[in-house]
């Protein structure tokens, strides 16, 4: 066994990154404050100490700048990783993401297929109001040629980033910035993947199964406890990657529980859920006991003081499970 | 930051822009007597007051949010005299497009304090419904737009409104604020050229204060100086020391009455610093050195119209003393008053998306209530 540490999230992405420019020469960062300052939340905290500022490099304020930058820095054969200081302000980035990154290796017939890994805290709870809550993931997910994924707790973080680094195409990484420090688990320090594109079942269960994907997670299983307190048992699938995304560990699942209720941040219309539920439901529909199902955040702008409103939480997790047991 | 040359008109702009000096103000408060008219003695006392009272409330809500009372707060401590000063040169319907760090601006255009702490505090009585993060501020009757996080989106809206205000025979000017940071935003870029390219009438007014959070301003650019770009993009930009109030009023009188005279854009870059913490998430002690703050509280701009003040034989120290008290009472006053009125009502949350909320939003709250009757069958009032 290798030696662990008990270590927060923003402690293993940390490491991952560390752990990549060593073994990686090719490899640099780029982003808003991201240098001498470590990131406003620290995720690159020391990195350019280590590896100088050509590789650890402060960027002027402005995405597209950075997203373009990265991927003309890719095309001469350097491997960024850009971090976008919120989820939020990726939008000023989204044509170089969505038009240039996403779409180079299938314009080009794969004669050139620039690798960037953008890194973003994401997420409500931290009362950041419209500008620094939202979870955009679903504007990325429906763009082909890129992946989008997300931690959960500090071991999937260090790994799936390690993971996203080395895979040849455009990762989208978002970072549950609520439970950055929040979260606190064992990591090996050792160098280590968690493949991307396949689903982690973080509790077993039979009555009814809950997907989530990020600051969700830990939300669900909070949930599968109290309602265990209830008498239900239920099982909570860490999605982990959306795109692609692993539809078929859900679909055994559901095959099983008869029962599933998608959770996310992000509005409900058009979310990540709605595609889950459609992508399941062909294989699933002969064992449903109830209808497929949906908590999103509401289709408004996040809000500020009314926010514990929209956050969908363990509570009210409990009250579709209930209503979808009892269907 | 560079910039002490003794004109602040640069490159091929001279020709359009009359010469404005960078700085008016002496070291032991005189001016030049051709300067003195450019502002009575009754304006000094309110503008005085003004920049006393921005910063009695920027230390109160600094405090608040340490105690937990306030989600987030920014100061604008050191750069008031250009946030004053540039709002000083408007008429009382020429919008202001502001970022995060103007409140002087708000508070000369007597936006009145009760409203801008019902927003900071988000409650019930905020004209913007609780919606936003504290100092993201929007006062319609006062021309204030709405306050926008993402740096630089209101470049271009000030370009439009000007084009909007030509169009329309009202005569207003645009003011638009922002940071040196986000003079390296496409937006920034993109309104600097549309206003060139429609010769909008607008201003637009660049707080270079030194760092954008932790970056420093010569890692934004390697350009000597911000305002030479007005020129690439075919109007006068000037640089100004942004903490001498008459030198901010002198340029930024012009550039209003040179934009409201059809006379086109102007970009004013005017050298401040952020005396404080970028926002009460930052922690500078990380990037700059204590007494680099401390080096330029010699450069204070309340300190320094203050000495321009007693030249003139006005505010005495007395006078001084007293109105910090009376802030300071007023404010704590207000504080208990808007701390007390309940957060905005739950329906709030589904209003205003659209005008009327769809099929979706509806079914969404009617559930969410269904939720609320079960769970707190007393809290909520169903709308
Ligand atoms: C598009 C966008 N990217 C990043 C941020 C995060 N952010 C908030 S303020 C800021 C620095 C702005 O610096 P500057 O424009 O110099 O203004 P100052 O804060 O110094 O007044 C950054 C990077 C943001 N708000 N918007």
């Amino acid at each position: 066994m290798s030696e662990s540490k008990s270590m927060n999230m923003i402690g293993a992405l940390n490491q991952a990154l560390d752990l990549y420019l060593e073994r990686e020469t090719n490899a640099v960062i780029l982003g808003e404050d991201v240098g001498h300052f470590g990131g406003v939340f620290r995720v690159t905290a020391g990195l350019q100490e280590k590896y100088g500022v050509e590789r650890v490099m402060d960027a002027p304020l402005a995405e597209a700048g950075i997203a373009g930058m990265a991927v003309g820095m890719a095309l001469g054969g350097l491997e960024p990783i850009i971090e976008i200081q919120f989820a939020d302000f990726i939008f000023p980035a989204i044509d170089q993401i969505v038009n240039e990154l996403a779409k180079y290796r299938y314009r080009s017939g794969a004669q050139y297929a620039p690798k960037v890994v953008v890194r973003t805290p994401y997420g409500g709870g931290i009362r950041g109001g419209h500008y620094h809550s939202q979870s955009p993931e679903a504007h990325f997910v429906h763009t082909p040629g890129l992946r989008v994924v997300f931690p959960s707790n500090p071991y999937m973080a260090k790994g799936l980033l390690l993971a996203a680094l080395e895979c040849p195409d455009p990762v989208i990484f978002f970072e549950p910035k609520r439970i950055y420090r929040a979260s606190q688990g064992d990591v090996p320090l050792e160098y280590y993947t968690v493949p991307l594109d396949r689903a982690w079942t973080m509790r077993h269960g039979e009555d009814a199964t809950l997907v989530a994907w990020g600051a969700m997670v830990p939300i669900c299983l909070e949930a599968a406890a109290l309602a265990e307190g209830e008498g239900y048992d239920i099982e909570v699938i860490d999605l982990a990657s959306l795109a692609p995304y692993d539809s078929a560990t859900v679909e055994r699942s559901v095959t099983r529980t008869g029962r599933l209720l998608v959770v996310h941040e992000a509005p409900q219309t058009c979310g990540f859920g709605a595609e889950l539920v459609a992508g399941v439901q062909d294989v699933v529909f002969p064992y449903l006991e109830a209808p497929l199902r949906r908590l999103g955040g509401f289709d408004t702008p996040f809000p500020y003081t009314l926010e514990s409103h929209y956050m969908p939480s363990a509570d009210r997790i409990l009250f579709e499970l209930r209503e979808l047991i009892d269907y | 930051m560079s910039g002490s040359a003794d004109t602040a008109s640069v490159g091929a702009t001279k020709a359009e822009f009359p010469e404005v000096p960078f700085a008016i103000l002496n070291a032991d408060g005189s001016c030049d007597p051709e300067y003195r008219e450019l502002i009575d003695d009754a304006d000094v006392v309110r503008v005085l007051q003004t920049l006393w009272l921005n910063r009695v409330i920027d230390q109160r809500f600094l405090k608040l949010q340490r105690q937990g009372r306030l989600g987030f707060y920014m100061t604008s401590t050191g750069e008031e005299a250009t946030t004053i000063g540039a709002a000083y040169c408007l008429r009382d319907d020429d919008p202001i497009f502001l970022t995060y760090r103007e409140l002087g601006a708000l508070l000369w255009r007597g936006v009145p304090l009760e409203m801008l702490m019902n927003q900071l505090i988000g409650n019930g009585q905020d004209v913007n419904k609780g919606r936003q993060m504290p100092i993201h501020f929007c006062f319609r009757d006062w021309a204030v737009p709405s306050i926008s996080s993402p740096v630089g989106t209101q470049l271009p809206h000030a370009c439009g409104f000007g084009y909007a205000s030509r169009l329309r025979g009202t005569a207003q000017v645009p003011l638009a604020f922002l940071g040196e940071g986000t003079a390296s935003q496409g937006d920034f870029h993109t309104a600097l050229n549309f206003a060139g390219v429609f010769r909008t009438p607008c201003v637009f007014v660049i707080r270079n204060n030194g760092y954008a959070i932790s970056t420093p301003e010569s890692q934004q650019t390697a350009s000597e100086s911000l305002a030479i770009r007005a020129s690439g993009y075919g109007f006068p930009g000037i640089r100004i020391d942004g903490n001498d109030f008459l030198a901010v009023i002198n340029a930024m009188g012009q550039a209003v009455e040179r934009a409201r005279g059809g006379g086109g854009p102007t970009l004013v870059e005017a050298l401040t610093y952020r005396i404080g913490a970028h926002s009460t998430a930052d922690d500078p002690s990380v990037y700059r050195s204590a007494d680099e703050p401390e080096r330029w509280r010699a450069l204070d701009p309340l300190e320094r119209l203050t000495a321009h003040a007693r030249w003139r034989g006005l505010f005495s120290e007395e006078d001084e003393r007293a109105w910090r008290e009376s802030c300071e009472a007023r404010i704590s006053a207000l504080v208990t008053a808007c701390e007390a009125w309940p957060p905005p009502p739950l329906e709030t949350l589904f209003q205003d998306v659209l005008r009327d909320p769809g099929l979706q939003l509806r079914r969404q709250r009617d559930r969410y209530l269904a939720y609320l009757r079960v769970r707190e069958p007393d809290a909520h009032e169903v709308p």
